[in-house]
């Protein structure tokens, strides 16, 4: 018989992370400025890069309509922000989003390979369409 | 003798017979349903904004669930419903 020894959780043992990716979509409050928008982004990107993740890609829906109101508010700026971070800080981050007013709601996923695949190619068709609009 | 007219129907016409439904997650091969979709998740809803059973839509119970869980994400984050009327 055959034993196979898997050497990858020894080498993540060496290294004591766990990474995993993840998705957060969060919607900020319609009262904010642009600029005010903008370091509500920045502020949670660099809180993603300081600890010890990093970020994919990031995307703007801009102002949508809600389905329904939150907070009595009928709109929102929606952002969606891909990313690798270590297990344990995940927590860290939704309680920073859990304390922010300005957050009216969020959602964080963690990313399977399929997901993973689908976001590459979601992303490849948004660009195309973005040249398309361009060129038009 | 019959003549050609009065042999109308070979086989039996098959009255109220429907196209048999099937998965279609299972048929192009989608292995992930994105919940920040909320045009193709609408498909699986009705006009009351609820999610359609697995004998209309015709999913294996695999991507139902799946479709099914994509749907509560999405009415989360408010891209979708939780009730409404004359939805779509």
């Amino acid at each position: 018989m055959v034993f196979y020894i898997n050497l990858l959780p020894l080498q993540s043992e060496n290294f004591n992370i766990n990474m995993n990716n993840y998705e957060v979509v969060f919607i900020s409050t319609p009262v904010l400025s642009n600029e005010e928008y903008k370091n509500v982004v920045a502020k949670y990107t660099n809180f993603i890069t300081n600890n010890g993740g990093e970020v994919t890609s990031k995307e703007d829906w801009g102002l949508r309509q809600l389905a329904y109101p939150i907070e009595k508010k009928t709109t929102g700026f929606y952002t969606l922000v891909e990313f690798s971070l270590p297990t344990e800080n995940l927590k860290k981050l939704e309680v920073e989003f859990k304390r922010d007013e300005n957050i009216m709601r969020f959602l964080s996923t963690r990313l399977n390979k399929y997901a993973l695949k689908y976001n590459d190619s979601r992303r490849i068709r948004l660009s195309n369409k973005k040249e398309e609009k361009q060129e038009a | 003798m019959a003549q050609k007219s009065d042999i109308k129907f070979l086989n039996a016409p098959q009255i109220g017979h429907q196209k048999k439904k099937y998965c279609r997650f299972k048929k192009m091969g989608i292995k992930y349903i994105d919940y920040k979709d909320p045009d193709f998740l609408s498909r699986f809803l009705n006009e009351q904004g609820k999610i359609l059973p697995r004998r209309l839509t015709g999913n294996s119970l695999k991507y139902q669930r799946k479709v099914s869980t994509a749907i509560k994400k999405a009415r989360q984050i408010a891209l979708l419903p939780y009730v409404t009327d004359l939805f779509k």
